[in-house]
């Protein structure tokens, strides 16, 4: 579902990064550790085709990125890799259901707002439908993150630190919804973190060396 | 963002509102043209006979007497088709009365709306204006006043008062504003100290026929508007054959309305180039305004992207909100530009005799919204590829 060949990038000459191969089957949750500048954010930008690696290829539900053309990369995104960043960000003038609308409406996908109630109460967030994203708590924007990574139903949702700005008790909840979330959407589920609380909550784990 | 609306609104309103009295203007002075070829008066000068006698604006030039005028005002002449004998000098309540014939009426297609033209002496028909305005009915009595001011102190208190007996249609040209009666009415005003003088015009002039005034060679009129029966050389020699050889003086109107043009159009044009400019500036404040936006939405528009969003659609995007911004600014501006025209005519109306219309649109308008269309799309083209070329993965990282 998700697999990465000799992946490379280099910032500039001097620093490339390698990354490790990578094989995550359907409905797999993976747990990706490394420090600070090891070049996890690098890496899930490459898995999430916002960069193109130099040499090496990622394939995200048996498409090659490589092979995408640069708007076909768009679309494809949108549709088939759901993102969770470290924080979560939404375009402030919309509301909570606006957002999630709009994520529909770039990928191309028909706007259903059942689906957006749903996935909303699902994550305990239901009663927010119409405020702006401003009015929530941290904890309830990573929540909306969440419904807008799984919105279009993705093959695969890659997660940035989506713990460190959480206590530990929001942490755990975030974790939960997203491997629950993930599993009843049937997606591969890819954590990027240097967050140690999330270690022994995954049986696959991937450690990045700097 | 709201300071290049203002700014974007502040020059379309501008250019709008010059289009729209250039354009009235224009109007008014082609209806009260009334297809008049020549205007004769005293010697001065030749735009302010034009603008006395036919605009009914600014002081008379002087008067001419009927001896001199005699050739012009007689029937029968070969190349005039009507000559009708103005005097004016005289107001009541800002509006001027104007002695003359029944013939300007032809000239304005004038008709008579209620009562009856004016007869005997000291009968006035008035202009649909002053009925609406100054609320005179038939039956009414005035007395009017020398000049064209009404501060009551130059009242001719001591003649014979003037008697409204009929009420014009409104034609939209000058003569709605204007107290029509015989010329006789106007000498007798001004002669009434002379009783005796009087007296004797009482019998003579009695009926207002061209034929009459022409019975006291040594009264004077103020101007004859002359409508030629055809031109060619001859005509166009008539002028300058009466500057040359009498002590009177021709001004062909569309000529000297010409001159007008001519004059305003400087006027016009530098305002025309500060609108011009105060569009060009809102559109450069437009684009900062964009570019600066940007920088605030940098993350949304990369968001965008990560959610699926085409290049492409970002770029539209922005220029959409150029153009949004454009269209909002030319609405404001034609609204203020219409609202002004409104403010303005109540004010034109009441010293210049000329009402205008904020209700009218033109054309031209159109090509300013096409003109605003253009500078909005410019404004957003630069900031546009801007968005268009974020690059997703930097802007994320950044945050």
């Amino acid at each position: 579902m998700l697999q990465t060949k000799d992946l490379q990038y280099s910032y500039d000459e001097k620093t490339v990064l390698s990354f490790p191969d990578i094989t995550c089957q359907k409905g797999e949750r993976w747990l990706l550790l490394g420090q600070s500048g090891s070049g996890k954010t690098t890496l899930l930008h490459l898995l999430g085709g916002l960069r193109t690696a130099e040499y090496g290829d990622v394939i995200v539900a048996g498409k090659s990125l490589k092979a995408l053309s640069k708007s076909g990369m768009d679309r494809f995104r949108g549709q088939n890799i759901g993102i969770v960043f470290q924080q979560a960000h939404f375009i402030k003038a919309l509301s909570v259901e606006e957002n999630l609308m709009l994520a529909q409406k770039l990928a191309g996908q028909a706007i259903s707002r059942e689906r957006i109630k749903d996935l909303l109460s699902r994550l305990n967030v239901e009663h927010k439908l119409k405020s702006k994203p401003d009015a929530l708590s941290i904890g309830e924007q990573q929540r909306v993150a969440i419904a807008r990574a799984l919105v279009n139903k993705p093959a695969v949702i890659l997660a940035d630190e989506p713990t460190s700005a959480l206590d530990d008790k929001n942490c755990d909840e975030v974790i939960a919804l997203l491997e629950q979330q993930a599993q009843q959407e049937e997606a591969t589920l890819l954590i990027v973190t240097h967050d140690g609380r999330l270690k022994d909550k995954f049986s696959n784990t991937i450690t990045l060396n700097s | 963002m709201l300071l290049s609306i203002v700014l974007f609104a502040l020059g379309v309103g501008l250019i709008s509102l010059l289009f729209l009295l250039n354009r009235q203007l224009e109007e008014k002075f082609q209806k009260n043209l009334a297809g008049i070829d020549l205007v004769i008066g005293a010697k001065g000068s030749p735009l302010q006979l034009i603008l006395n006698s036919m605009y009914h604006v600014d002081a008379p030039t002087g008067n001419i007497t009927i001896g001199e005028a005699r050739a012009f005002l007689r029937e029968g002449h070969p190349l005039i088709k009507t000559a009708v004998p103005l005097s004016v000098g005289d107001s009541y309540k800002t509006y001027r009365i104007i002695g003359t014939n029944h013939k300007i009426l032809a000239l304005y297609e004038a008709e008579i709306g209620s009562g009856k033209l004016w007869e005997a002496d000291f009968e006035v028909t008035i202009g649909a204006t002053l009925a609406d305005v100054l609320g005179l009915k038939i039956g009414d009595e005035f007395h009017s006043s020398h000049g064209f001011v009404s501060d009551g102190m130059n009242e001719h208190s001591d003649s014979e008062p003037f008697k409204v007996v009929g009420i014009l249609q409104a034609t939209g040209s000058v003569i709605d504003q204007l107290i029509l009666t015989n010329t006789a009415s106007i000498w007798k005003v001004h002669s009434s100290h002379d009783m005796d003088r009087a007296a004797e015009q009482q019998d003579t002039v009695h009926t207002p026929q061209t034929g009459t005034i022409l019975d006291h060679p040594e009264e004077e009129i103020t101007s004859i508007l002359i409508q030629f029966s055809k031109r060619n050389m001859q005509t166009l020699n008539m002028g300058r054959n009466i500057n040359e050889n009498t002590d009177m003086m021709a001004a062909m109107p569309a000529y000297e309305i010409n001159r007008l043009y001519n004059m305003m159009g400087a006027g016009e044009k530098l305002l025309r180039m500060v609108a011009i400019v105060i569009v060009f500036v809102s559109g450069l404040s437009i684009f900062i305004a964009l570019f600066d936006s940007l920088r605030d939405r940098k993350y949304e528009l990369a968001l965008m992207r990560v959610m699926g969003a085409f290049k492409s659609e970002l770029f539209l995007l922005i220029i959409l909100e150029g153009l949004i911004l454009a269209v909002i600014g030319f609405l404001i501006g034609i609204f203020l530009s219409h609202i002004g025209m409104s403010v303005l005519s109540n004010y034109m109306e009441a010293s210049y005799r000329y009402s205008f219309s904020g209700t009218t649109f033109l054309l031209e308008e159109l090509y300013l919204l096409f003109g605003a269309l253009v500078i909005g799309l410019l404004a957003a083209l630069i900031p546009a590829i801007q968005a268009s070329n974020t690059d997703i993965s930097d802007t994320l990282t950044d945050s």
